[in-house]
């Protein structure tokens, strides 16, 4: 595995007992140059079960969610439940800037390795525990998987279609991974703390809480100003003109895009340059080539106008491909995007310029995977994805006989007795 | 103070505890920012107690304080732009300061460099490039303080072919790949808003708050370009390795789950009213059964392992439903979560705000007094640090803090700031 190069976090070492509602956390600190050590229990972590997997094969070694949340981290296995695992873990603790944890509330407590014991052992620790509901009321043994977590937002009330039930963004957890991104703005935030007054804490993020607020419109202030609760079905507004419904995400030739209808001076998709192209292949009629666009207004439009409109747009757009509509809607500085598949995304003009792809050797897969690249850039200590999940205690020798100095035969004592 | 589920809740100041500062405490922030992803940014920073001071003009103020009243918070504002204060804009800038400045006037460049200097962040999301046309790129922000700590975040980045692209929140939902994995595979894609818009700012603090450490231990700042695209990818990882490696295309699901089942919102009692249940272990399915009742169907071949109900999860999903309809979606929930099945129902805002047993014991909403919208509702940091606090305090009218930022921090005087006005350059 290349070595890590210096990045901002590149001094601290991070312990990471979090499950997969966790794990985006010290991936976010290890992108950034900090040690990560992701602490498994032996035989490996639940979250090596989660697909999709490298050629569908659903081995723990070959997860691409475990791929995916694990990137610049190393790998022990240790089994904390047990007296030895303890001490392991505590001489670790010493020598660690940062333990996340993913565990129900009151579970370290009981194992005495809860912040308290922790804080003795190393006092300018920052313990990082992430729990569905926060370590106390009624909730805090509530389970919230993916999908019980954005039901319990606010937001998923409002997705989908008015005649369906509400809908939740499909695969893998989206709830989880905001939970660890906020979890990961307050550990540093608390380094930052610890670095400039001397002072270790224990930062508590929850998953419910990131979720409201990733349903950042607000369905909880809504309520709270106006006695609103906002509806599903979709569909784009006037500002000026309440009432008014347009549509957002039509089918096109070969998938959907997205566009609003308006007037052209606001950049959005319609106007005369494009109903000059849809009379070109004979798809305007009357109406819409004797539009008088000294008067088309959005403002005072009639719902029956737009209609008429969007019914003929649409029938061009089927016509269409994604690159059609979007490459035209370029030239003519219009605002048009296609609703990209994941193959899109790999293939996109955009990001190979910006050079955002990573490719990661997987020597015992005999192959290299490309990876999302770096979430910012910048002009210092840069964000460098440079080694791939650790294997199931890839790294036990590394740290426990190389670091820790526990011999050969000791080592072998502890695997037998499932401690490590 | 005012009153959420019934609770009192406090309107701004937190009793400080001796031995606490928050987070943040004397980090100074220059914002030049609109809309979501950059005033959510300097919120996070402002309500972990950086001085955030946000610089907007009269003629061009954040969209959000014009925008469309989402939120009836403004009662009557009789044409003063200042008294603009619609609810998301609210919402998003709590904590921090409003300076008012027509930056296309040379001097009001000048009082902006000035706080600059005595600024460690600076932070824009305006278009691509747009600071670098004012004079205040980073090269120019570097001569008058070597170790600034910038932030551009824009849609696509810096550069490459579609940096100038038009575009907004939710154009970037669909580019990043998210819209076409929501919803129902019969139908087009569901629309989310702007769901990029709140992972933006994620990325945004982790890079200004890992900047700030960075500097700290060597006395280095730093430009940081991020790319909304690129940061809501992290979020899509593992279905573009999927495709990478296994050339899937990620598609719709509606509610299901390849690893759970029964797995989907059901319908319950009332109007509109459903609760999640996603059962996926057999222990689940076994306490399942019995919060259910244990029907006769449940013992029948087609459910009986995890491979049959995902078989038949067309009918087992009406077989939960016809159970869950006849009660109400807390009751749903409260069963299945005392059996230690996880469900949840689906709320909507009143259910959070006047009925949650959970948020009503937690201070994440608060709830500001506003002089011009009356009471407001916001959601703090999404963490709790245990020894330091936060402060959410309600957010500024336009140009609020123009006095005390001219003469307290910059140290003019009346003629002075008088001079300014006259200019054009303070509005």
């Amino acid at each position: 595995m290349p070595e890590k190069a210096e990045g901002m976090l590149s001094p601290y070492r991070v312990l990471d007992l979090a499950d997969e509602t966790g794990l985006l956390c010290g991936k976010i600190l290890g992108d950034l140059g900090a040690d990560v050590i992701k602490i498994e229990k032996p035989g490996g972590d639940p979250a090596r079960r989660l697909g999709p997997f490298y050629h569908d094969d659903p081995d723990p070694e070959k997860s691409l969610f475990w791929f995916a949340y694990n990137t610049n981290k190393r790998g022990i296995t240790l089994n904390i439940e047990t007296a030895d695992g303890r001490e392991i873990f505590k001489r670790l603790v010493k020598t660690a800037d940062f333990v996340i944890e993913t565990f129900p509330p009151g579970y370290l407590n009981k194992l005495g390795l809860g912040y308290s014991a922790l804080e003795k052992l190393n006092s300018k620790i920052i313990l990082v525990s992430i729990t569905p509901f926060g370590q106390s009321g009624p909730w805090k043994n509530y389970k919230a998987p993916e999908l019980v977590a954005w039901a319990l937002s606010g937001q998923m009330y409002t997705w989908g279609d008015a005649d369906r039930p509400p809908v939740h963004i499909s695969h893998h957890s989206q709830s989880h991974l905001h939970a660890g991104a906020d979890a990961a703005v307050g550990a540093i935030m608390a380094l930052f703390h610890r670095e400039t007054t001397g002072v270790g804490q224990q930062i508590n993020a929850t998953v419910r809480w990131s979720a409201i607020r990733a349903a950042g419109d607000g369905s909880a202030p809504l309520w709270y100003a106006g006695k609103i609760n906002e509806q599903r079905g979709g569909g784009s507004t006037v500002r000026e003109n309440p009432g008014i419904r347009l549509r957002e995400v039509w089918p096109c030739k070969d998938g959907f895009v997205l566009a609003v209808l308006g007037s052209t001076s606001q950049g959005r998709f319609f106007g005369p340059d494009f109903v000059e192209w849809m009379k070109s292949e004979g798809m305007a009629d009357n109406f819409l080539t004797g539009l008088d666009w000294g008067k088309f207004d959005m403002r005072t439009i009639t719902q029956e106008t737009v209609d008429r409109i969007e019914e003929q747009v649409a029938g061009f757009y089927l016509k269409h491909t994604k690159a059609e509509l979007y490459n035209w809607s370029v030239k003519h500085d219009q605002q048009l995007n296609p609703v990209n598949t994941a193959k899109d995304v790999l293939e996109s003009d955009q990001l190979a310029a910006r050079n955002f792809w990573v490719k990661l050797d997987h020597p015992e897969l005999g192959t290299s995977i490309t990876y999302p690249g770096a979430s910012v850039k910048t002009t210092e200590a840069p964000i460098r994805i440079c080694r791939r999940a650790p294997l199931i205690g890839e790294h036990n020798q590394e740290i426990y006989g190389g670091e820790l100095g526990i011999s050969k035969e000791e080592l072998s004592i502890l695997k037998q007795t499932g401690i490590i | 103070m005012a009153r959420v589920s019934g609770k009192e809740v406090t309107t701004g100041k937190l009793a400080k505890r001796a031995e606490s500062t928050q987070l943040l405490a004397g980090v100074k922030v220059v914002e030049f920012s609109w809309v979501a992803t950059g005033p959510l940014t300097g919120k996070y920073l402002a309500d972990c107690g950086a001085e955030v001071i946000k610089i907007e003009g009269r003629t061009r103020p954040d969209g959000h304080r014009t925008a469309r009243p989402t939120f009836p918070l403004v009662r009557d504002i009789k044409g003063d732009i200042s008294k603009l204060n619609y609810g998301k804009f609210n919402l998003y800038n709590t904590s921090k300061m409003s300076l008012c400045l027509n930056l296309t006037r040379p001097k009001a460049k000048e009082i902006a460099k000035k706080l600059i200097a005595q600024a460690d962040v600076v932070l824009d999301n305006m278009s691509a490039g747009a600071l670098d046309r004012m004079g205040l790129g980073y090269e120019e922000l570097k001569k008058v303080k070597p170790d600034i700590i910038q932030l551009g975040s824009s849609l696509q980045g810096r550069d490459g072919p579609a940096a100038k692209a038009r575009g907004g929140g939710k154009d970037l939902v669909a580019l990043s790949g998210f819209t076409n994995i929501a919803g129902w595979p019969d139908r087009k894609p569901a629309e989310l808003g702007f769901y990029t818009d709140y992972i933006g700012p994620h990325y945004n603090a982790v890079a200004i708050a890992a900047a700030l450490v960075y500097r700290w231990r060597t006395g280095k700042g730093m430009f940081i370009d991020m790319s909304q695209c690129e940061a809501g990818l992290q979020f899509m990882a593992p279905t573009l390795l999927d495709y990478a490696v296994n050339g899937r295309i990620a598609n719709r699901m509606g509610n299901r789950s390849t690893y759970a089942v029964p797995h989907a919102a059901y319908h319950c009692r009332g109007d509109d009213r459903w609760c999640a249940i996603a059962v996926a272990t057999d222990e689940e399915w076994q306490s399942f059964v019995k919060v259910i009742g244990q029907p006769a169907w449940t013992q029948d071949t087609r459910f009986s392992t995890f491979l049959e109900r995902k078989k038949n999860e067309e009918e087992l999903d009406k077989l939960v439903e016809a159970w869950t309809v006849n009660r109400s979606a807390e009751e749903v929930m409260a069963m299945m979560q005392a059996a230690g099945v996880p469900a949840g129902v689906v709320t909507t805002g009143e259910d959070l705000v006047d009925r949650d047993p959970q948020l009503s014991q937690e201070r994440y909403f608060r709830v500001l007094d506003h002089p011009e919208g009356g009471s407001y509702l916001v959601h703090t940091s999404p963490f709790v640090p245990s020894k330091s606090y936060d402060e959410v305090r309600r957010a500024s009218l336009l140009g609020e803090h123009n006095e005390y930022v001219l003469k307290e921090r910059l140290g003019l005087s009346d003629e002075e700031i008088a001079e300014l006005k006259s200019d054009g350059a303070v509005e």
